[in-house]
């Protein structure tokens, strides 16, 4: 489990807006092993679906690559030009977007839908590409397959479409699947199916998944590791464990403690992070959670600080964690 | 807390008619059907459910934005199924769920505020409207110069306060809160949490808090009500209904909620339901949770079981609670 699945290193992206560039992305970089489930946590516009959708190289418009590089199975996606693109697309990697709702298209039929990738991706005939998807469905625990790829979206439950949007997915047994949210539009008994079926999958298909979530707990049950995004930046990453009981960054930190937990016996207060999020379009030139964070010092205003490694999985960008730099940077801030 | 109840619901329902599926039939898609409960005051009652349950439906209908179908509705001692709800506008209030679809875009903060004002007649001049509309931001944590900013320029968290400042703006005594961090970010949420909480202490408010996710609603309630298509399934202490929870739903419903804890995930015993929520149009017979139940048998389909006290407080709908009882809970 030593090599990389995807090794993403110093990616930087932004989206050229009218009102400006806003920085998505600072410098991101992630790896993962084959057979691993990373967990990408952070709130809205921290940048974990930009770096997903950027490694399927699906950047939308004003979105524009600025720096770094992508590897992804022996591709350098970020080299790759659309039609090399499309050939691994769905193929080798696929996707489940958040909303089952509005990502299945309503005018074609769920079987029509499975089948596209099937037919474009694989040498079969049309009615091996029909028996594939009603297998495909079957895996993913829906019941006669054979009436329900006559069916069209709206006919279905929102479990059911996610389940779709899974056999889509695995129509072509990829090496990595995304998972973009994909149990926050539904209800809890329903998101717990969705996770067990996701895991088993995982377990038969032997692929690698990123979930990306807002939801801690999502990630507690499911992840090896779990990389924290603030801002564009992954502040921390870990194991799951070491995110959980030793947290390093006051960030995660924060974000531990500002969820309530169902299993307390007394009642504690929430302790919230203050302020509010980071406005993309005018980062501070030092740490982006400097100006949240109860511990902020001098020189977390001024300068960014670099990774310190706590464990061979586990790192995160603090000053707080390294003295030695930061005393230096201190030293070099005052003169 | 004292002991009075401030709002009572008896056999509660409300339907709304839908098309049929032949011509001119009509059905109705029973989104609260007979519930009962009562708030007392300052306290929080909590109501969950999945979505579809009927529990926003439940918490507008005792506002009366939607006229029930039958039942009584009681505030502070007094019917108001039927009554003119002018006067207890001021005395019942409702924080919506999404702070993006529920402030006027074209209005700026201040008016939005101040509409409230206006109506009840509660400022004199324009002075002390503006003192008011001032102490009201203050309380949710909002500057004075916001009052002159429109809704577009706020982040959700902020929103969400103006919402909340919107209906503090007649000095109520009772909000219906309907999901009201269910759109926030988790670190914005425990914000607005911990601001209700304090609201609580410092104007004695009562709260309905509607939300589908049970651990916020363990963590702010007092007494808590499970709602399943239409019909409560269970109604106990917030503590009571966590650890001791008597209906195979509220169990399956607890297990279900992913924990924020790696250890105790990887231990747990998960109860995971099969199927979907069934049509509110054609709830199955008997029993509304049997054709998910891990329990269900041929009497719940045949009656609809009765809404018992299983303890002091403590009320459930199964008829089969004594074999759900000697089952260990998933957690506790």
């Amino acid at each position: 489990m030593s090599e990389k699945l995807v090794d993403i290193q110093n990616e930087k992206l932004s989206f050229f807006t009218p009102a400006g560039e806003v920085k998505a992305l600072n410098d991101v970089s992630l790896y993962i092993r084959p057979g691993e489930v990373l967990g990408i946590v952070g709130e809205s516009g921290s940048g974990k679906s930009v770096t997903a959708y950027s490694l399927m190289g699906l950047t939308a418009h004003p979105g524009r690559l600025t720096g770094g590089d992508i590897y992804f199975n022996g591709h350098h996606i970020n080299k790759m030009t659309e039609k090399e693109m499309r050939r691994i697309r769905g193929n080798e990697v696929s996707i489940i977007f958040q909303d089952p709702m509005t990502s299945l298209n309503p005018v074609y039929t769920i079987g029509n839908q499975i089948r596209e990738g099937i037919l474009l991706h694989t040498k079969r005939s049309e009615k091996q590409a029909n028996e594939r998807a009603c297998e495909l469905l079957r895996l993913v625990g829906i019941n006669e397959p054979e009436k329900r790829m006559k069916q069209y979206p709206h006919e279905l439950s929102g479990g059911m479409r996610q389940r779709v949007m899974i056999a889509i997915a695995l129509a072509c047994e990829p090496k990595l699947l995304i998972a973009d949210e994909p149990t926050t539009a539904l209800d809890v008994t329903i998101q717990a199916q969705i996770l067990e079926l996701m895991m088993s999958l995982k377990e038969k298909l032997d692929m690698s998944i990123i979930i990306i979530t807002h939801d801690l707990g999502v990630v507690a049950g499911m992840c090896d590791r779990i990389a924290v995004m603030y801002a564009g930046k992954v502040v921390e990453c870990g194991t799951t464990d070491e995110i959980f009981y030793q947290p390093s960054h006051e960030y995660t930190k924060g974000l531990l403690r500002s969820i309530p937990n169902l299993y307390e016996k007394d009642h504690k207060k929430l302790v919230p992070i203050q302020g509010l999020p980071v406005d993309l379009l005018d980062l501070p030139e030092g740490c982006p959670f400097a100006t949240r964070c109860p511990n902020c010092m001098k020189v977390c205003m001024k300068h960014m600080p670099e990774y310190t490694d706590l464990s061979d999985n586990h790192y995160s960008a603090c000053w707080l964690l390294d003295k030695e730099k930061f005393m230096k940077k201190q030293r070099g801030a005052l003169t | 807390m004292e002991d009075k109840k401030l709002v009572e619901v008896q056999h509660l329902k409300e339907y709304f008619p839908v098309k049929g599926e032949r011509p001119f039939e009509r059905k109705y898609v029973k989104a609260v059907d007979d519930i009962s409960f009562y708030i007392r005051k300052g306290e929080t009652f909590g109501l969950v459910g999945e979505s579809g349950c009927g529990k926003t439906t439940a918490g507008r209908t005792i506002l009366r934005l939607y006229e029930p179908t039958s039942g009584k509705i009681f505030y502070d001692g007094k019917d108001i199924t039927h009554v003119n709800m002018l006067p207890y506008r001021r005395k019942m209030q409702i924080v919506f769920q999404d702070p993006y679809a529920s402030l006027d875009p074209r209005m700026t903060v201040g008016d939005i505020i101040g509409e409230a004002i206006d109506i009840h007649h509660l400022a004199a001049n324009s002075k002390e409207r503006r003192d008011r509309i001032v102490e009201l931001l203050s309380l949710v944590g909002l500057n004075t110069e916001h009052a002159n900013r429109y809704p577009h320029e706020f982040s959700g968290g902020q929103r969400q306060r103006v919402g909340i400042a919107r209906a503090l703006a007649v000095d109520p005594e009772f909000i219906v809160c309907d999901e009201p961090v269910s759109a926030l970010d988790v670190s914005i949420q425990a914000q607005v949490v911990n601001m209700f909480e304090e609201l609580q202490e410092r104007l004695g408010l009562t709260y309905l808090f509607i939300a589908h996710n049970l651990s916020v609603v363990k963590h702010i309630s007092s007494r808590i009500g499970v709602m399943y298509l239409g019909k409560m399934m269970e109604l106990a202490d917030s503590y009571e209904l966590t650890f001791h929870s008597v209906h195979p739903y509220t169990r399956s419903l607890i297990s279900a909620i992913p924990i924020a804890d790696p250890k105790t995930a990887r231990a747990a015993q998960r109860i995971v339901l099969k199927g979907d929520v069934p049509s509110p149009v054609d709830p199955p017979s008997g029993c509304r949770f049997r054709t998910r139940c891990p329990y269900a048998d041929e009497r719940c389909a045949a009656e609809e079981p009765e809404w018992r006290e299983v303890s002091p407080g403590h009320f459930a709908a199964c008829h089969h609670l004594d074999r759900v009882k000697d089952e260990k809970p998933a957690i506790g």
